[in-house]
């Protein structure tokens, strides 16, 4: 199969409300992928767009309503969605394009704009539930994902400042990142601890905020990137792997990510990675919530179950440490767009694999990382490998 | 490497299903499909892929209630918010990439559980600049009918032809929920709803689920029936803005069609096809797509039409299936219907309606209004 590589990512400000239309949003996002990657949209041979659940925006179809602002006009434009999930699955999307033979040069762009949606975007998730089993419970994401917290806590015995302090290090992380929407270079474990107590077990700032933002990758085949001269900015997609677990949550097992550590394995048997803690360099799971960054750890099988806390308190995942863990700051500093959350994951990768994270470059030398998104109603897992 | 569609589940299109579930309408179509494949979906497929839209399942994030019912829980598997031809496209980049040998792509349509399907129609259009005009969105449908017919030369007479053909067409058709003995004169004559575009013009909304295995070369033949071949598919949008998208000659379907032709080495589309499906959500769109498709020369779809070329045992029978007019809209289930009859014609088990010796189809669809997105596939078999 042919080598596919990363050769340009943009991102937006990310913000709780921001000016633009999405439109406007993937427009700004796709033009700094495409810059970065010194093409033109007529170099494009196919657009994949990513964004989440239509009713955020209040568009039907949201995808075609998108694609003029994505570069999607007059060209194989192709909306791939998995809830949470979509932030790293469309470039799984991109990925195929490419590697298939049937694009040569393909654009991600994911959008999100939650602010539209009045007067919070917790009413959309009011609609994401089994309608006779679990809507008229009248839950949120916040109860459930309470539950799981409870649950991976309790069952494994981890004590909740282990995972206050998640938030504390990608908060401080974020510091620098240019979009970031809730950096905090202060920020200490009795802030996360004593913020205000929204379902037990989850404290505020336990909890990404909501966010409006777009991002975009380019992704070519190794022709393009041998006949444009852009090895020294490729990142290659070396394994991608994406599953999901049954609709029924309630008849899940909470405490270990199953369809995250499926998702890892497909990526990691195609990367050829044996060990991943020792042949990865650097992760970035999705951590929408705290917690989910030590669980995703666990399912991607770089920590051993019910132990990622410890890595956490032991300074192994801060940027400087052993094995740098969300350096870009994560969902909990940079924020939370749903789908645009690829310029924190895949994005992240890109721009440290080549050298180009600025202040948040990992002072030691990476070769490998992994991005991970989660998504649907805590089923969903999507799993890219990156190197050099 | 080659793909082939080794299976297919189409379950009979109906008005209503009072007694299925949305899931339960897609666990039938997918057992139809995993039969006519002779395979087990839990050991035996690589990957699932379901189409749909939100608005149209009443749900926030429609994709997590895709996997139980087709046996994908833990395994690999995601929506793609497009037509089911667009689904199949991302069935054969995963078998070209190496990444699954076997794909199921399902799409469904429980159309019955909408209550206000228009309005959610109304709800694709431009917030800003489109939305707040109001009116029932088939206006805009009218107005593309006025500007085709306008700028290729067919007239509305031609139109009501393709009302009549297809619905009468359906009748052989035991999956068709609305085949009728129509005639042109009665479609001409049905009310101007959205002048010049007719009550008769317009398909009526259907449920029903359609189902399709597909499968690398090595897998395919392994597999129960004889493989059909998926030798090119191509798919594109245009504008999704209404004032400025191609309103005589749609882009999105010529330039879908050019990219199928390129992958299935077709240079002269017209006389390469043993039979053709293409989208008639609206009787004008039939006409439309034939043009766009380079099946017809520009304005004489109608005449082909006229002149029976389209019919059964015509030139190029068109729609044999009965079209979105004859057998219902099934929204994004429309392009893998499609493709599901075209496979059984190339099969040679389209019952009643068998062209006979058809080797290689075109088919077409689009994503139905407003959207200005469509995709195209070439099958053939015997290669």
């Amino acid at each position: 199969m042919r080598k596919v590589a990363v050769v340009g990512a943009g991102m937006t400000l990310f913000r709780r409300r921001l000016q633009e239309t999405g439109k406007e949003l993937s427009f700004e996002a796709a033009r700094m992928a495409l810059d970065s990657a010194k093409m033109e949209i007529g170099d494009v041979d196919a657009v994949i767009q990513g964004t989440a659940p239509d009713a955020f925006d209040g568009v039907h179809m949201k995808g075609e309503y998108l694609l003029d602002g994505s570069g999607g006009r007059r060209k194989p434009f192709m909306r791939v969605y998995t809830g949470g999930g979509t932030g790293v699955f469309s470039t799984i999307a991109g990925y195929w394009h490419v590697a298939s033979g049937l694009a040569d040069v393909a654009l991600v762009v994911n959008e999100e704009k939650m602010s539209s949606c009045q007067p919070h975007p917790q009413s959309v998730f009011a609609h994401i539930w089994d309608p006779i089993l679990d809507r008229p419970l009248r839950p949120n994401l916040i109860w459930i994902f309470a539950m799981e917290m409870n649950r991976y806590m309790t069952v494994h015995g981890i004590p909740y400042e282990d995972i206050a302090r998640v938030a504390v290090k990608n908060k401080r992380n974020a510091v620098g990142h240019p979009c970031a929407q809730l950096p905090d270079p202060n920020i200490t474990l009795e802030d996360v601890m004593n913020s205000e107590l929204m379902a037990w077990p989850v404290r505020r700032l336990d909890i990404s905020p909501p966010s409006d933002g777009a991002a975009a990758v380019v992704i070519a085949s190794e022709d393009v990137v041998r006949k444009r001269r852009l090895k020294d900015q490729a990142a290659w997609i070396k394994g991608v792997g994406w599953c999901i677990d049954s609709t029924m949550w309630t008849d899940r097992d909470l405490v270990f990510p199953e369809y995250v550590n499926r998702a890892a394995k497909m990526a990691y048997k195609q990367a050829k990675i044996v060990s991943p803690r020792r042949e990865i360099d650097f992760a970035e799971p999705y951590d929408p919530f705290d917690y989910k960054e030590l669980h995703h750890l666990e399912g991607l099988g770089l920590a051993d179950k019910g132990k990622a806390g410890l890595m956490t308190r032991e300074g192994i995942t801060e940027r400087d440490g052993d094995f740098p863990v969300c350096p870009s700051g994560g969902l909990l500093g940079v924020g939370n767009p749903i789908a645009a959350t690829l310029g924190i994951k895949i994005g992240e990768l890109y721009w440290q694999l080549t050298g180009q994270a600025g202040k948040r470059q990992i002072p030691n030398e990476v070769h490998t990382g992994v991005a991970q998104a989660w998504g649907d109603l805590m089923q969903y897992g999507c799993v890219v490998v990156m190197g050099t | 490497m080659k793909v082939g569609i080794v299976g297919v589940g189409v379950t009979p299109f109906r008005p209503t299903t009072p007694e299925f579930s949305w899931k339960e309408l897609m666990y039938d179509g997918a057992q139809r499909a995993y039969a006519d494949a002779g395979i087990d979906p839990r050991t035996d497929v690589g990957s699932f892929i379901t189409c749909a839209e939100d608005y149209y399942e009443g749900f926030g994030i429609f994709d997590e209630f895709t996997p139980d019912q087709l046996g994908a829980a833990l395994r690999p598997m995601h929506t793609v918010g497009g037509d089911g031809i667009q689904g199949l496209a991302n069935a054969v980049m995963q078998i070209l990439s190496g990444l699954a040998d076997v794909v199921v792509v399902e799409s469904h349509s429980k159309a019955s559980d909408i209550l206000t399907f228009e309005g959610i129609v109304a709800h694709g259009l431009d917030p800003i600049w489109n939305k707040p005009l109001g009116g029932h969105p088939n206006y805009v449908a009218g107005l593309e009918m006025d500007a085709f017919l306008r700028g290729s030369g067919n007239t509305a007479k031609d139109c009501a032809l393709i009302a009549s053909a297809n619905r009468q067409a359906a009748l052989l058709n035991p999956i068709a929920a609305y085949g009728a003995r129509v005639t042109p004169e009665q479609a001409a004559a049905s009310p101007a709803l959205w002048a010049p575009l007719r009550h008769l013009d317009v398909s009526i909304l259907a449920d029903g689920c359609v189902v399709l295995v597909v499968a690398g070369e090595k897998a395919a033949r392994r597999m129960a029936s004889a493989p059909v071949w998926v030798d090119g598919i191509g798919w594109a949008s245009d504008s999704p803005s209404l004032e400025t998208r191609e309103w005589v000659i749609p882009a999105y379907a010529r330039i879908a069609a050019t990219m199928a032709y390129r992958l299935a080495k077709v240079r002269a589309p017209a006389g390469a096809f043993d039979l053709a499906e293409v989208d008639d959500k609206f009787s004008y769109k039939e006409l439309q797509h034939l043009e766009a498709l380079g099946l017809a020369r520009k304005g004489q779809a109608g005449t082909m039409a006229r002149r029976g070329d389209l019919d059964a045992g015509g030139k190029l029978p068109t729609n044999v299936s009965g079209g979105s007019l004859g057998c219902g809209n099934v929204l994004d289930a429309s392009g893998l219907h499609r493709i599901a009859e075209a496979v059984l014609q190339l099969r040679g088990e389209a019952g009643r309606r068998q062209v006979d010796g058809a080797k290689r189809a075109v088919v077409q669809s689009w994503r139905g209004l407003p959207a200005a997105t469509g995709a195209v596939a070439v099958l053939g078999v015997g290669r």
